[in-house]
């Protein structure tokens, strides 16, 4: 029997994805695929990554030679014109006839533009294609303003592109709110909210009533309610239109406002001719989104390779990422279905919006909005669905509890669930591959396709994967990465047995690879715990964060802050005037912090010498605010001032502070003294604090503020000076040597067998005959100590990497500030836009 | 499209300037660009987008370098997500990724490929 010869016109994504699936099914008919456009189909899903620096080569989705390879033949550039249907051939622009047996239609769509005058302007310019983003690009470089028409969802994507490259950008939208498909009015004003603080200038209700040549910009836009905006170029977003002009010319059946009208089986009014995609309607409507014409070429793949499958419409929720907003909606978003509810949240400090739809009996979920936060959006699309029932509360999925929130575990999905809509991939597909071998997240990806495609499943693939293994008993990896089988405090007792001195020994005899962000820095931390060498030696230098490299803390426009220690903080009046006028004099910005001391912001990387230089001769010593080691010793005045105070707790306080600076740990910690029990100094929330008594001091340990505040445990009573520093030395020593990699005292005593009961046995009485090695662990770094800003200064190689650029003396052009309350602060998004427009 | 593969090769800075092990930030005609050196292995310098793309500030060049899955990576040092050296991809955001330069050593002399 002579092969069956079919012909695809359109390799867009769902023409190839058609292709792909037949070849795929093995069915051995003669494929020929025929594009307009003059490469092969590439993700258009992902066109707006190029504006953020990918290659455009990096969204193919096949080369020629994938085609080749499939047996397919394939021709680009050059569009089919003709169809005729009683040959059964189409026929090309260049004139070339390929005849056909069956022939799939897969053209997509063309971006509508309003026949508005004036819209053929050269500046006016619409966004589907490579091309149109190449076109897009070139104009933007002579152009400050940009406007999209359109406030829906690929209007928002093109605002985004524009702002990537730079213009002043506006929205402009007919509908009185944005993606007015996906969400309600109240999704919509939040998402206008954000948008508009992002520096994106939105006009909703504007009607365009011509285009003409501007005054100050290329373009004038005048609107029906007499208003108007100039610009320099206009991007056209304003919806799409299938392209059905070939079935139109050939009779098959369109809808009214456009679309090669299909049944079920993909079929048009031909029976030999199917249409997929974009250019398709399907029971009244068109899908806009890259799955459902997925879902419709698998249907008739497996129609020409025998089976019945049929297309069922398709599920359009969508969850995107629009301007660095979060955005999704679900279902009836609308809440149009007769007789549902609606729960509401909306908090307007937080920027988020969420609205739950159900059913009459609260039971089912119809349709979700999630505006600024989508962390539920997995949970609730299972809901919908898979038709879960709803908890009794459904307003828990939305409201921020105080408590638990209820969660949909992925355990509790039903095998059918689906995960990844991209790739019809279920939860059974995912357990399938797992029962096939497969040990990680990315092994299920490689396998089913899952996550491969927009992504948005990746997330609930992961815990899926996970939560599976470890029911399985797949033991769970306590490596602090891939590069070392061994945990943090494993590592430190390699290092110390061994006397291992480097990372690159480290590696070489207990790891593999080359090491990453999370090892490096840990193993550099355990290298300055035990042998205290400066952080910048040149082999140490690779291994530092950029606030231990720099000596200084990365701020969020990678300005750094400077922040001197102010022991105790008691400061001389001479110092603090050093201080203001170091400020002063390279305009940082100046505020107390939490600590007792002052922290100066916004210096840039060939300042900080310059900044350390000056402080440094006034005798200040670097605070170490940048490191995983001492913060400050907070006190309070004591007994020298205070008419209650028993200890001069500023004194111990400075003593204390003095002892440890510099030393290095699995995390920072910090420590307070009291002058007596009103603690002024809140010595109980410190990883360690000292609370002074009429006969000494108590001892606090494993206090924390910050995140999960905990109260310290008082460990030892009514010490004496010296017993009070024994007890600290082995303490902290001891906590270096045990605590996990990032585990403050807190969270370490929380985890340690024996709790307090058992530290108190290990320090006080010695019980691992281990105090004497952990005192002369800490007499050797507290003997070793030297200022790093001090010791950086005095040598020319080390404060070669403090230069912005190696070949300029230029400055970070990236940095901008504003003035706020008299101080500098970082300019944000949209005044960094005017900032930058008005200096060009 | 047609691309004119026609490059020029422009000394940026010396050998000496790079910081083994890490990274060093160059200007070249206006855009900033991240210089990685790694004497270790095979290919020895990489050049990327010095602006991070997440973090919107020109940090690259003062991230850590290592390796995920054998593949040469740097951490933002803001947010730490990572982009590997060779493609510029990020790991943890398919949706972004770091432009990428030509860029060789000739002698001790460090060249950039302009196209
Ligand atoms: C500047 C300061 C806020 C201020 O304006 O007052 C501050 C600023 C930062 N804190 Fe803090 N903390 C500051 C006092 C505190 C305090 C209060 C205190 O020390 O008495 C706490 C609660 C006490 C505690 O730690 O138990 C505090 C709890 C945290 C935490 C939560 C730690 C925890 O284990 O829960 C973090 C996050 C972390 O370290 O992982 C943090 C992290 C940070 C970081 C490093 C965040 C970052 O990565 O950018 C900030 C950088 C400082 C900088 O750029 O210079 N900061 N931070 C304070 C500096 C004190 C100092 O002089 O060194
Ligand atoms: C910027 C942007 C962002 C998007 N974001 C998302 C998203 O986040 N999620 C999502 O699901 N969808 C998204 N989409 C939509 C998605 O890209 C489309 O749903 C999908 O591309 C439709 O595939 P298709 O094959 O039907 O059409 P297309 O991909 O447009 O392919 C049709 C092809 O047929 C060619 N053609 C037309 N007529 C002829 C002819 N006569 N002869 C030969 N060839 C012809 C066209 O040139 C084109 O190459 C986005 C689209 C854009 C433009
Ligand atoms: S704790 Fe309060 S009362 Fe006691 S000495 Fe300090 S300041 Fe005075
Ligand atoms: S849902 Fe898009 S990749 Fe899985």
């Amino acid at each position: 029997m002579e092969q069956r010869k079919i012909v695809v016109v359109g390799n867009g994504m769902v023409g190839h994805h058609f292709v792909q699936t037949l070849v795929e099914s093995g069915s051995g008919d003669a494929i020929t695929i025929l594009g307009e456009e003059p490469r092969p189909a590439y993700d258009r899903v992902h066109l707006s990554d190029v504006f953020a620096g990918r290659a455009p080569e990096e969204l193919a989705m096949a080369t020629r030679g994938t085609y080749q390879q499939w047996g397919v033949d394939a021709h680009f550039g050059d569009p089919v014109v003709t169809i005729e249907r009683n040959a059964k051939v189409v026929v090309t622009e260049l004139g070339r006839r390929f005849s056909y047996d069956k022939l799939v239609l897969a053209t997509g769509s063309y971006p509508f533009v309003p026949p508005v005058p004036g819209s053929d302007h050269k500046r006016c310019l619409t966004y589907r294609t490579i091309d149109d983003l190449g076109a897009i690009k070139s104009r933007s470089k002579d152009s400050t303003v940009g406007v999209v028409v359109g406030g829906g969802l690929l209007g928002l994507e093109c605002a985004n592109a524009l702002q990537n490259l730079g213009l002043q950008t506006h929205v402009v939208e007919f509908a009185p709110g944005l993606m007015g498909v996906q969400l309600d009015d109240g999704g919509s004003r939040m998402l206008r909210r954000k948008v508009e603080a992002l520096g994106v200038q939105v006009h909703t209700g504007k009607n365009t009533r011509h285009i003409v040549p501007g005054d100050e910009h290329a373009l004038r836009m005048d609107f029906a309610d007499e208003s108007s905006l100039e610009t320099d170029l206009i991007v056209f977003s304003a919806g799409i239109r299938p392209r059905d002009n070939l079935a139109r010319d050939a009779e098959l059946v369109v809808g009214e406002r456009g679309g090669i009208v299909i049944d079920y089986k993909c079929k048009t009014t031909d029976t030999d001719i199917f249409a997929i995609g974009e250019c398709a309607l399907f029971g009244g409507r068109i899908y806009g989104l890259v799955a459902p014409g997925y879902r419709m070429a698998e249907a008739v793949a497996a129609q020409l390779a025998g089976d019945d499958v049929q297309f069922q419409g398709a599920d359009m929720s969508t969850k995107l990422k629009l301007l660095g907003v979060d955005v999704g909606s679900i279902g009836d978003a609308h809440g149009r279905t007769e007789g549902s509810m609606s729960f509401v949240f909306s908090d307007e400090r937080e920027e988020y919006y969420k609205r739950l739809v159900t059913s009459a009996d609260g039971k089912q979920l119809l349709g979700a909005v999630l505006v600024g936060d989508c962390t539920s959006y997995d949970t609730l699309l299972q809901y919908h669905l898979n038709g879960i029932e709803l908890p009794a509360d459904p307003q828990g999925l939305i409201v921020p509890a105080s408590g638990e929130q209820p969660t949909l575990g992925v355990a509790a999905l039903p095998a059918t669930a689906m995960v990844c809509s991209c790739h019809n991939v279920t939860k059974g597909d995912i357990l399938c591959a797992i029962d096939g071998g497969c040990c990680s997240a990315g092994e299920v990806k490689g396998v089913t396709r899952a996550s491969s495609g927009c992504g948005g499943c990746s997330a609930m693939l992961k815990n899926l994967v996970d939560d599976e293994l470890l029911a399985r008993g797949v033991s769970v990896d306590k490596s602090i990465c891939e590069h070392f089988p061994h945990t943090r405090q494993e590592l430190y007792h390699l290092a110390q047995v061994g006397e291992v001195k480097s990372f690159d020994a480290m590696i070489a005899d207990h790891g593999q690879g080359r090491g990453c962000d999370i090892c490096k820095p840990a193993v550099g931390s355990i290298m300055a715990s035990l042998w205290n060498e400066h952080v910048l030696d040149a082999r140490h230098v690779p291994l530092q964060d950029t606030n231990d490299t720099f000596m200084a803390n990365m701020q969020k426009d990678g300005t750094y802050s400077v922040v001197p220690r102010v022991a105790g903080g008691e400061i001389t009046p001479d110092k603090l005037i050093v201080l203001g006028e170091v400020a002063k004099k390279y305009d940082l910005y100046t505020k107390i912090t939490g600590g007792q001391r002052v922290d100066l912001f916004g210096a840039r990387l060939d300042q900080l010498p310059d900044i350390w230089r000056l402080l440094v001769d006034a005798g200040f010593e670097t605070g170490h605010a940048y490191g995983k080691a001492l913060r400050t010793v907070k006190s309070c005045v004591g007994s020298s001032w205070c008419r209650y105070g028993v200890q001069d707790s500023v004194a111990m306080a400075i003593a204390v502070e003095g002892r440890y600076k510099g030393l290095r740990a699995p995390h920072k910690f910090k420590s307070a003294v009291s002058g007596c029990t009103r603690e002024c100094a809140e010595a109980q929330s410190k990883d360690f604090g000292i609370i002074a008594t009429e006969n000494g001091w108590n001892l606090y340990v494993c206090g924390n503020g910050g995140m999960k505040p905990r109260h310290a445990d008082l460990f030892a009573t009514d010490l004496d000076d010296q017993t009070l520093i024994k007890y600290i030395d082995r303490f902290l020593m001891f906590y270096i040597r045990t605590a996990d990699r990032l585990q403050r005292t807190s969270v370490w005593m929380d985890n340690l067998e024996g709790g307090i009961e058992y530290l108190r046995e290990v320090v006080i009485e010695d019980s691992l005959g281990i105090a004497a090695e952990l005192e002369a662990q800490m007499a050797h770094v507290v003997g070793t100590y030297a200022c790093e800003w001090k010791e950086t200064l005095q040598d020319p190689q080390k404060l070669k990497r403090f230069r912005q650029f190696v070949n300029s003396d230029e400055a970070d052009s990236g940095v901008v500030f504003v003035r706020e309350r008299e101080q500098v602060r970082p300019a944000r998004p949209d005044e960094r836009l005017r900032l930058v427009a008005v200096t060009k | 499209m047609t691309a004119v593969e026609k490059f020029e090769w422009q000394q940026i800075c010396e050998r000496q300037d790079l910081v083994p092990g890490s990274g060093v930030c160059a200007l070249v005609e206006g855009e900033q660009v991240a210089l990685f050196y790694l004497p270790e292995e095979e290919r020895a310098v990489y050049a990327l987008a010095n602006r991070d793309p997440i973090g919107n500030a020109n940090v690259m060049s003062r991230g850590i370098i290592g390796d995920l899955g054998g593949k040469l990576v740097v951490a933002s040092p803001l947010y730490k997500q990572h982009f590997e050296l060779a493609s510029g991809n990020c790991v943890e955001d398919e949706s972004v990724c770091l432009e990428v330069y030509k860029v060789r050593l000739d002698g001790d002399h460090v060249l950039i490929g302009r196209g």
